[in-house]
C-alpha cells in the first residue's frame, strides 16, 4: 500500500512539472512564448495552492496530537500538584481532634506508594477533614474492577455465545436482522443505562434476592447493566474474528463428521481466539472507563470489598462526584480528581494496547 | 455389535449436545434483544402521560408536574451545532492529510496510533481536560457552552477522523489514477475526485459521531456541573445544561414523580438519536446504490 502510494507521487510530480496544459496551443508559434509565461504563472499558482493546502492539513492533523499532549500534560501537572500539597497527619497516640501542625500533628506529603497501596480513601472528610483525610486509592480501584468483573462475566458469556450463534448457526437473513438490533444496544446513551440499572434492574434484583441482601446501590446491578452495554462490542469484534476463519477449515471438520458445536468449539473458536480475547480486553477497558452507570447505580461511598452485593464507588464516579461539588480550584481535594484520572487513563491505555497487541501477536494467518 | 451400539449412543449424545448448545447460543442473542426490549418498554411506560407540550415548553422546576425540558433541549442543540462546526472541518482535514498527503513514515504511523488511542480514552478524562484547560485556563472559571462544545469536539474528533478515513479509502484508486494521469495535482485530485465521492459516506459517519456527542454525559457533567437553568442560552458564553444532565438530575431525585419526567426526557433523547441514526442509514443506503456501477 505504502509503496504503491509513493510510486504515484513520483509519477504525478513529473506530470505536474510538464506543461501539459499548453499542448493544444503548441501549433500556434506566435503565441507560444506568451503561453509559456502564462503557464509558468499558472504553475506557480498551483504550486502555491498545493503547499498552502498541505500546511492547512498538517495543522489539522496536529490538533489530535495536541489533544493527547493536552490530556497527558493536564493529568500529570495536576497530579504533581497533588503530591506536592501538604497535609496534616495526627501524631501517634493523639486523640482524634482537628489536626494542628506542631501541636498534635505533622505536615507531610502524600507519597506515591501510599496513594497506590493505601486502603482508605476519604479525601473530602469535612468539616474535620484534617482528622480523617486519607488518600489510599485502592478502594476506588477495587470498586471499578468489581463492577467491571461483573460486566466482564456477563459480556463474555452472552457476547461470545451470540458471536458463535451469528457466525456458525444463524442463516444470513437472521444475521442481517439481529446484528443491527444488537448494535442499537451499543448506541444507547450510558445515562439511560444508569436509569435502567438504578430504577429497574436494582429493584428487580432486590425482589429476587431480598431487600436485606441488596441495597439501592450495588456493584451487581451496575455490573449487570454494564455487561449488557458492552456485550455488542464483544459480539461484533469476536464475530469478525470468527467470520475470517477460512471456510475450508470448517469444511474439513464437517467432512470428518463433526457437529456444528464441535466445529465451533474445536475449530473456529481456537482459530479466532486472539480476536476473541482482544475483544474481551477492549470491552472490559470500556467498562473500566464508563461513568454514568457506576455514578448512578453503584453507589457513592469508597468501599474495599469483593462482594458484588455491596455498594462501591468507582474511580469515574468519584471524579464526577467531586467535579459536581464546589471544591475550590487549587485545593488538594481538587487535585485528587486529576490524580485518579491519571490512574484511570493509564489503566485503560495499558488495556487498549494489550488488546491490540494480542491480535497482532497471536493472529493465525491462513493461506 | 457392542461397539456399534456404543458408537450410536455416542452419536446420539453428540447430536443432543449440538442441539442443546445451539439453543444456548441462540438464547444469548435473545437475552440481549430481550433486555433491549425491556429497557425500551420500561422507559415508555414510565414516561406515559408525562410527555406533553407543557413538558417540552417549560423550564426545570422543583415540582415534577410543572417541570420541562426547554433549557436542556436548547442546550443540546447549541452544543451539537458548535461541536459539529469545530469538529467536522478539522476531522475531515486530518483524514485527508493521513490518507492522501502524509508520507508513509514513522511520524504518520505515530499520528495514526495516537488517534486510535484517543478513541479509547475514557470520556470522563476529556471532561478533566476541558475543566482544566477550557474552563479554568481559557475562560477563567466560566462554565460556558463553548467550553462544553470544545471538550465534546475533542472527544468525537477521533471518531470523525476514522469514519472519514474509511470513506476516503473506499474511493477506488483507479479514479485517482485517472485524475493524476490527466496532470491533476494532489489537491486537485482530492478536491475534484476523492471528496465528491467520499462525502456521502463521511456524512453518515459524522452524523453517528454527533449522535454519540448528544448522549455523552460524563464530560459535560465535569465541565458544566449540574445547574438549575431557567433560560435559553443566547450566546456561546452562557451557562448551559443538556438533556443527559437533566436526566441525571431527575434520576437522582428520590421522589417517584421525577422518575417519570426522567423517562420522558429519555424518550426525547432516544427520538433525537433515532432520527440521526435513520438519517445516517438513509444517506449511506443512497450512497451505496450510486457506487454500485
Amino acid at each position: 500500500m505504502a509503496v504503491e502510494r509513493g510510486a504515484f507521487r513520483v509519477g504525478h510530480d513529473q506530470v505536474s512539472t510538464d506543461p501539459i496544459d499548453g499542448v493544444q496551443e503548441r501549433s500556434n508559434t506566435f503565441s507560444l512564448r506568451r503561453d509559456e509565461s502564462r503557464l509558468a504563472s499558472h504553475r506557480a499558482r498551483r504550486h502555491f495552492e498545493e503547499s498552502a493546502v498541505l500546511w492547512v492539513l498538517r495543522a489539522a492533523a496536529l490538533v489530535s496530537v495536541l489533544a493527547t499532549i493536552g490530556i497527558v500534560a493536564v493529568l500529570v501537572s495536576q497530579s504533581i500538584g497533588f503530591f506536592q500539597e501538604e497535609i496534616c497527619v495526627l501524631n501517634e497516640g493523639e486523640p482524634i481532634k482537628p489536626c494542628e501542625p506542631g501541636v498534635n500533628g505533622t505536615l507531610t506529603h502524600v507519597g506515591i506508594w501510599d496513594f497506590l497501596t493505601g486502603t482508605k480513601w476519604s479525601p473530602l472528610f469535612k468539616p474535620y477533614r484534617e482528622v480523617g483525610q486519607s488518600f489510599g486509592v485502592l478502594p476506588l480501584v477495587a470498586g471499578t474492577f468489581l463492577v467491571a468483573a461483573v460486566a466482564g462475566v456477563v459480556s463474555l458469556g452472552l457476547g461470545i455465545g451470540a458471536a458463535i450463534f451469528l457466525s456458525e448457526y444463524a442463516p444470513e437473513n437472521v444475521r442481517r436482522v439481529i446484528k443491527p438490533i444488537l448494535e442499537v444496544l451499543a448506541g444507547i446513551p450510558t445515562v439511560v443505562y444508569g436509569y435502567f440499572a438504578l430504577l429497574t434492574i436494582g429493584p428487580a434484583l432486590r425482589f429476587v434476592i431480598g431487600d436485606d441482601n441488596l441495597g439501592t446501590f450495588s456493584a451487581l446491578s451496575a455490573g449487570l447493566v454494564m455487561g449488557i452495554m458492552i456485550m455488542p462490542m464483544v459480539t461484533t469484534l469476536s464475530e469478525d474474528a470468527m467470520i475470517s476463519v477460512p471456510r475450508s477449515l470448517r469444511d474439513a471438520a464437517y467432512a470428518l463428521g463433526a457437529t456444528r458445536f464441535e466445529v465451533a468449539t474445536k475449530v473456529v473458536v481456537p482459530a479466532a481466539l486472539s480476536g476473541i480475547v482482544s475483544s474481551f480486553i477492549l470491552a472490559v477497558s470500556r467498562a473500566v472507563g464508563e461513568t454514568m452507570i457506576v455514578y448512578l447505580a453503584a453507589g457513592g461511598r469508597p468501599n474495599l470489598t469483593i462482594n458484588p452485593l455491596e455498594a462501591v464507588q468507582a474511580m469515574t464516579a468519584f471524579i464526577v462526584n467531586v467535579a459536581l461539588g464546589d471544591t475550590p480550584h487549587g485545593e488538594i481535594e481538587y487535585y485528587t480528581i486529576f490524580v485518579v484520572g491519571l490512574l484511570l487513563f493509564l489503566i485503560t491505555l495499558v488495556m487498549n494496547i494489550l488488546g491490540r497487541w494480542v491480535v497482532q501477536r497471536f493472529r493465525q494467518e491462513y493461506e | 455389535m457392542a461397539l456399534q451400539s456404543q458408537s450410536s449412543a455416542r452419536k446420539t449424545y453428540r447430536l443432543a449436545r449440538d442441539n442443546v448448545f445451539a439453543a444456548l447460543f441462540a438464547s444469548s442473542v435473545i437475552a440481549g434483544v430481550l433486555v433491549l426490549a425491556w429497557l425500551l418498554i420500561e422507559v415508555f411506560i414510565d414516561s406515559f402521560g408525562w410527555l406533553d407540550w407543557q413538558f417540552l415548553s417549560s423550564y426545570s422546576s422543583r415540582h415534577p408536574d410543572q417541570a420541562g425540558v426547554l433549557a436542556p433541549i436548547a442546550g443540546t442543540f447549541w452544543v451539537i451545532i458548535l461541536t459539529a462546526v469545530m469538529t467536522v472541518p478539522v476531522g475531515i482535514a486530518t483524514a485527508i492529510y493521513l490518507e492522501e498527503f502524509a508520507p508513509a513514515n514513522r511520524v504518520t504511523r505515530l499520528i495514526q496510533l495516537n488517534i486510535s488511542n484517543l478513541a479509547g480514552v475514557p470520556s470522563v478524562v476529556y471532561g478533566l481536560l476541558g475543566l482544566a484547560i477550557f474552563v479554568q485556563y481559557l475562560f477563567d472559571g466560566q462554565r460556558s457552552l463553548l467550553a462544553g462544545a470544545l471538550t465534546l469536539s475533542l472527544l468525537v474528533m477521533p471518531i470523525v477522523i476514522i469514519a472519514s478515513q474509511e470513506a476516503i479509502r473506499a474511493v477506488p484508486p483507479s479514479y485517482r489514477d485517472a485524475a493524476y494521469a490527466m496532470g491533476a495535482t494532489r489537491w486537485q485530485v482530492v478536491k475534484m475526485v476523492v471528496l465528491p465521492q467520499a462525502i456521502p459516506s463521511m456524512m453518515s459517519g459524522i452524523i453517528l459521531a454527533m449522535s454519540r456527542a448528544i448522549g455523552e454525559t460524563a464530560p459535560i457533567l465535569v465541565v458544566s456541573s449540574l445547574v438549575f437553568i431557567t433560560y435559553v442560552p443566547t450566546t456561546p458564553f452562557d451557562r448551559f445544561t443538556v438533556l443527559p444532565l437533566q436526566i441525571v438530575t431527575w434520576v437522582s431525585q428520590p421522589q417517584d414523580d421525577f422518575r417519570h419526567i426522567a423517562a420522558a426526557a429519555i424518550v426525547i433523547l432516544l427520538v433525537m438519536l433515532l432520527t440521526m441514526n435513520a438519517a445516517a442509514i438513509y444517506i449511506r443506503a443512497k450512497f451505496q446504490r450510486r457506487a454500485e456501477y
